[in-house]
């Protein structure tokens, strides 16, 4: 039973963890820069290896299937953000994207295994973040990951996000309102298990987009990139 | 960089145009590469995505197929993964990783979490013949010397790095069954492992694999 999490990186390419090994190791990934660089090394001849696998050629249908799914799912085009005026630079974005790719994998590995817990979980969820703006909203999809954004009449806001990891050590989630000005800060949380609602720390005009990314803990002023996912306001 | 962006493969797909193109897309258009088009599906670009299936389909559907054993879950896996593409691709970044690494790692973690799901795993990798329709004589010819060069470099490999490594990949193993399986400790299996996809990455930058 080792523990060091670097033994782990040839497993974790070749996807031969179980889920908990998988959950700890993208845990640690998202704060090391080293084994981030290692595993983009070895995922090339792990990819390299599905071209070896000799299977049958795929129905035409499946193409169609595909494109109609990707055209059934609420998806608006990825908003174009003031990159230069944001306090960080570069430097912080690439490490968050590679952070960010990692807890993307898993995120959406987890959203697809465990739906119907997940329906119970949001519905309890949407009632209390209801009850959190006292108020009629409307719910926005989100885009990037599963759940919505309830933005209430005087502009106070929830978001309701199901199957997120949860947040790793060192790190939070945190949510920005962005409407025509640099990223503004509304409020951090964790994540974890089933759907939870947060209520964001400042009014979401119409124009609005809300979106969320990974910080450091305590979080920060500006955003670091790349944004997990988002919700336009209206 | 990308091999797929370059091949045979890719050029079927010209000629499909975005409705909103005012001008049809000639067929001498420049191809867009791999990259290129994880980028535009990240702009909801479905005729993007479209492109990345008509390059990608095959290999991905073929390595679904290999791990499930089953047509309709083959199929599933692959739909799925390319869902998470297309919800997903704003998190790509190409200096992080080729664009066919980063699809084909959705389309096996998908396929590998179905089979585990599904409690049907293999004991051993299995070796499936070719049925359907198959590629045309070029597209056919650029898979095959691809394939070729990747069934050789594991071939070289000793065989206690491929063991581990195909049972993993191709059956969806843990590396806790793999070491049961191969009555190994564990950390002879992980280092087996680290040891057999560096040696494999150097065969195959010998063999020109990705730089064709």
């Amino acid at each position: 039973m080792s523990s060091d999490p670097h033994d782990l990186l040839a497993a974790y390419a070749l996807d031969a963890l179980d889920d908990d090994e998988r959950e700890r190791f993208e845990g640690h990934l998202a704060d090391c820069e080293e084994c981030t660089e290692q595993l983009a090394v070895l995922r090339e001849p792990v990819a390299a290896l599905a071209y070896a696998a000799e299977g049958p050629v795929p129905r035409n249908e499946l193409r169609n299937r595909i494109i109609e799914g990707a055209r059934a799912e609420p998806r608006a085009a990825v908003i174009k953000l003031p990159r230069r005026n944001w306090a960080l630079g570069a430097v912080a974005g690439v490490a968050a994207a590679a952070a960010a790719l990692a807890i993307g994998l898993g995120l959406w590995a987890n959203s697809l295994s465990s739906s119907l817990d997940r329906e119970r979980s949001a519905n309890a969820s949407y009632r209390q973040a209801a009850e959190l703006l006292t108020g009629k909203a409307t719910a926005r999809p989100l885009v990037g990951a599963k759940g919505s954004l309830l933005v209430a009449q005087n502009g106070r806001a929830a978001l309701v996000v199901c199957g997120l990891s949860g947040a790793p050590s060192a790190k939070t989630y945190e949510a920005w309102v962005i409407s025509g000005k640099p990223p503004e800060p509304a409020g951090l949380f964790r994540g974890g298990d089933g759907c939870s609602p947060v209520l964001l720390t400042r009014p979401v005009p119409g124009n609005a987009t809300v979106a969320v990314t990974l910080e450091r803990a305590g979080g920060r002023a500006a955003p670091t990139l790349p944004i997990l996912f988002r919700a336009e306001a209206t | 960089m990308s091999a797929a962006a370059q091949s045979p493969i890719a050029i079927s797909v010209v000629g499909l145009r975005a409705p909103w193109n005012e001008v049809p897309m000639s067929r001498e258009a420049p191809q867009r590469t791999d990259e290129e088009l994880v980028e535009a599906v990240a702009q909801a670009d479905e005729d993007a995505l479209g492109q990345l299936y008509d390059r990608f389909g095959k290999v991905a559907y073929g390595l679904a197929y290999k791990i499930l054993q089953d047509a309709a879950l083959a199929e599933d896996a692959v739909q799925e993964a390319f869902l998470q593409i297309w919800r997903g691709a704003g998190s790509y970044r190409r200096e992080r990783a080729k664009a066919s690494t980063w699809l084909l790692t959705f389309v096996h973690r998908r396929a590998v979490d179905l089979v585990r799901r599904e409690q049907a795993r293999r004991t051993s990798p299995a070796v499936s013949e070719p049925q359907g329709s198959g590629p045309g004589a070029d597209e056919a010819v650029v898979a095959r010397s691809r394939r070729e060069i990747v069934q050789d470099a594991l071939r070289r490999l000793p065989a206690e790095q491929r063991e581990p490594i195909e049972l993993a990949y191709y059956a969806g193993l843990t590396q806790s069954e793999l070491a049961e399986r191969l009555d190994q400790p564990l950390g002879t299996i992980k280092s087996r492992m680290f040891t057999g996809l560096q040696r494999l990455r150097v065969l195959l930058a010998e063999a020109g694999y990705g730089s064709a």
